[in-house]
């Protein structure tokens, strides 16, 4: 893909220009052209026509065939070889059976999209065209911008730029850091769970189970009693599955609801230390659980009434009379602690790996966009300013049309290369997200080379990425044919 | 940019005339006056701090034990800086895999890049320069092969090895990124030495000098630029290469992406293997960034298409 952010686009054909973009035998590079890209984009020199007469020059043709030679042959037999008749070998054993004995008409593309994993990839490749170029182009044109109007920018630029440097095994390895589900090492899921836990405060009694055969049973996260209870008939709601480094520290011995006026009961941790102890009954020493809310429930599912245990783990409604009434401990009880997200696990694994790309390649689209606001012509904004429009629309509506080209650049750019992504996706998916992460370019790999030695499929995934690239590559041929 | 695109706003920019006074800016735009630069300077050096996070991380996890890193967080050394140690760098430098694969990767990465710049540059000098019949058509292909996904060409070159009896040498894995270098080598070159005035071409033609000497004494010398900016892009393509190393590289010759690839299998626990090889690997690359920064930049702008 070519970048060129003085794009020579539209430039009339030279009248003195001979060679016609059909003409097979070219006649030299006569007449002012153009580079179709290249540093500086200098004007190619004009010259006059060439003096082709004379024997003098007979000869030199000659000797030139076998310089011609000398010069292209070696370059000229890599790409033939190793380039050229390989796409047509693919393209062949795209049509043959796994180990190319048997021609299979369009089995390998009926079954590339048909199968679970290949279907995967094509979908995740579809996300990743969709996303990745675009938020990294944005950030390039909104790191340009930020670093055009500061002095001192070039550290921040070079910053930004430099993951282009580094391996994608490098940015892999870095980022399986930065992802990592443990928020003791990785970095954002560190961030996460601060976060999260000054919002949220986990409680202590997460985890904790019922007896198979007590008064619970559970119930959205939570638990309620087996059977409506009435009034004047004291709840024993047994828990267990509790770390006794858990026990808040305030909680005291267990004690049964005396009985008395209104709905009564106990919430407690209904397991004796050292053993012995029945189940579903307070025995001596089992630990009440303290600041447990506990809901009654009446018939129709309304909560009528909501109260705390004691440190004893008992509670009383002393104004519910007349039941029965469901008590229920709700799941705010047991919220469980945040742990961090699973970046790198089934649901997220694409996104977190686009997160990569794009701390990889915003800086290349930043440093196209900056050359191309360089080249801005400075009165456009100046004039803008003048006449008061503020930064935003300056921005909106003078810096952004007129940078559109370069930005369409970068765009295609990063397409062609997000199509063809796979160290990236091989190196930062664990094995178990694999399959999840899958694209193209790495299940082609993967069927040909990664066990399933299928090269019939291999090679149909190749020519579908040949195909994905095609519209760059025609675009690239008629832009070199309309500037030369 | 043609200078048409500036029709595109038309009310902000009335051609040629000029406004008497300036509008009286709004607060908001009076308050970023006075406290914008502050502002802006802050966010970019949040940006930045964001943007060196990730690899700080692993420097810093690099210098930690594994006992360590599997306890705690590598941000616990500025509470703790006593963790640091060059331990994993000793070990690393002491293991033999890791050694023997840094070595391949130089030995797959210099004569790749010497050969993509030499071949290229000859090739892109007959293109621009010499007469001979199908030029033009010879040059469409290859501005079409710029964009050809390496995939498409592993299995049959694979065979070509196999056939030619270096399947997983070295020489398989320098052979395969040439041919895929040069597309793009021939293209940047070629444009550039376009741009060389011909009349310096034709007086050396004229003084009886041959193509080679031309080629030697007047191309290559002024083609210096844009063979650094080359020379920069196919070093880094080569030397961070992982795919092309996995398929035609046996284990003994792979280079150090692959070899780190294999320890990636139990990230936690190889950490202190794959930090401090990790970072080694992108010394080199970060060293010539670094350096030649001014002809990367020249390189991306011409053209990349990897």
């Amino acid at each position: 893909m070519t970048i060129t952010p003085d794009p020579a686009q539209g430039i009339p054909p030279s009248p003195a220009q001979t060679t016609t973009g059909r003409a097979s035998v070219a006649d030299g590079p006569g007449g002012p052209r153009r580079a179709a890209g290249g540093p500086g984009h200098r004007d190619a020199p004009g010259g006059g026509p060439r003096n082709t007469a004379g024997t003098a020059a007979r000869r030199r043709s000659r000797e030139t065939r076998l310089m011609v030679a000398f010069f292209l042959g070696p370059a000229l037999v890599l790409l033939l070889l190793l380039v050229c008749y390989p796409i047509v070998y693919t393209l062949w054993l795209s049509f043959r059976s796994g180990d190319g004995s048997r021609f299979v008409g369009f089995d390998n593309y009926v079954e590339m999209f048909t199968s679970s994993n290949t279907q995967r990839a094509i979908l995740n490749n579809l996300v990743w065209v969709i996303v990745a170029p675009a938020v990294a182009t944005t950030l390039g044109l909104i790191f340009a911008v930020l670093t055009e109007r500061l002095r001192r920018a070039a550290v921040l630029k070079a910053v930004l730029f430099m993951p282009m440097a580094i391996s994608f095994l490098a940015a892999g390895v870095t980022f399986r850091l930065v992802y990592d589900e443990n928020p003791d090492r990785g970095v954002l899921n560190a961030v996460a769970v601060s976060v999260h836990d000054a919002f949220v405060s986990p409680s202590p009694y997460h985890g904790v189970d019922v007896r198979e055969q007590g008064e619970l049973v559970p119930m959205k996260g939570g638990f309620e009693s087996r059977r409506p209870v009435n009034p004047g008939e004291p709840a024993h709601l047994a828990l267990v599955g509790l770390p006794p480094n858990r026990i808040p520290t305030d909680a005291k011995p267990a004690t049964a609801p005396a009985g008395g006026p209104g709905l009564q009961g106990v919430v407690w941790l209904d397991f004796t230390r050292g053993g012995g102890g029945r189940a579903g009954t307070v025995d001596p020493g089992e630990m009440g659980l303290p600041q447990m809310t506990v809901e009654a429930v009446a018939n129709g599912g309304t909560v009528v009434a909501t109260t705390r245990t004691d440190a004893t783990g008992r509670f009383a409604f002393p104004d519910l009379t007349s039941g029965p009434y469901v008590l229920r401990l709700p799941a705010d009880n047991f919220t469980e602690p945040f742990n961090g997200v699973t970046l790198l696990g089934p649901s997220l694994i694409t996104p977190a790996i686009i997160g990569a790309y794009i701390w990889i390649w915003a800086g290349f689209a930043m440093v196209l966009v900056s050359a191309g606001l360089a080249a801005l012509p400075r009165e456009a904004l100046e004039a803008a300013r003048m006449d008061g429009a503020n930064e935003w629309q300056t921005f909106r509506h003078v810096t952004v049309p007129l940078v559109r080209p370069v930005l369409v650049v970068v765009l295609v750019t990063l397409t062609i290369n997000v199509l063809k992504i796979f160290d990236l996706v091989y190196v930062l998916a664990p094995e178990s997200s694999q399959n999840d992460a899958t694209v193209v370019a790495l299940e082609m790999y993967r069927v040909s080379f990664g066990g399933g030695l299928d090269y019939g499929l291999g090679s149909a995934l190749a020519v579908l990425l040949i195909a994905l690239v095609l519209p760059a590559m025609l675009f690239n041929i008629r832009r070199l044919r309309r500037d030369s | 940019m043609s200078h048409a695109t500036i029709d595109t706003a038309p009310e902000l920019i009335p051609a040629g005339t000029a406004r008497g006074g300036r509008p009286r800016p709004g607060p908001w735009t009076r308050f970023m006056m006075r406290f914008g630069k502050a502002l802006l300077r802050l966010l970019v050096v949040l940006i930045g701090a964001f943007w060196l996070l990730p690899t700080f991380g692993l420097a810093v996890a690099s210098l930690r034990s594994s006992a360590d890193n599997s306890a705690t967080g590598w941000w616990t050394v500025f509470t703790a800086p006593a963790q640091l140690t060059l331990d994993n760098y000793v070990q690393v430098l002491q293991n033999e895999r890791i050694v023997h694969s840094l070595w391949n990767t130089v030995l797959i990465t210099v004569p790749s890049t010497l050969l993509v710049v030499l071949l290229g540059a000859l090739g892109a000098y007959a293109l621009a320069w010499m007469d001979f019949p199908g030029r033009e058509w010879l040059f469409v292909l290859v501005v079409a092969l710029i964009v050809v996904p390496v995939q498409v060409a592993i299995v049959p070159d694979a065979r070509i090895f196999r056939a030619l009896g270096i399947y997983g040498e070295i020489s398989a894995v320098v052979a395969f990124h040439v041919a895929f270098g040069l597309p793009f080598a021939i293209f940047l070159l070629r444009n550039f030495f376009l741009n060389i005035p011909r009349d310096m071409l034709e007086a050396a033609r004229i003084d009886g000098a041959r193509e080679m000497v031309i080629f030697a004494r007047v191309v290559l010398p002024i083609g210096w630029p844009a063979i650094a900016s080359l020379a920069i892009f196919q070093f880094l393509w080569v030397w961070n290469d992982l795919l092309v190393a996995l398929v035609f590289a046996t284990s003994d010759n792979a280079p150090i992406t692959y070899a780190l690839r294999e320890q990636m299998r139990s990230f936690s626990s190889n950490l202190d293997t794959i930090g401090p090889g990790a970072f080694l690997s992108m010394l080199l690359p970060l060293v010539v960034f670094f350096a030649f920064q001014r002809y990367f930049v020249q390189g991306v702008l011409a053209g990349s298409g990897k």
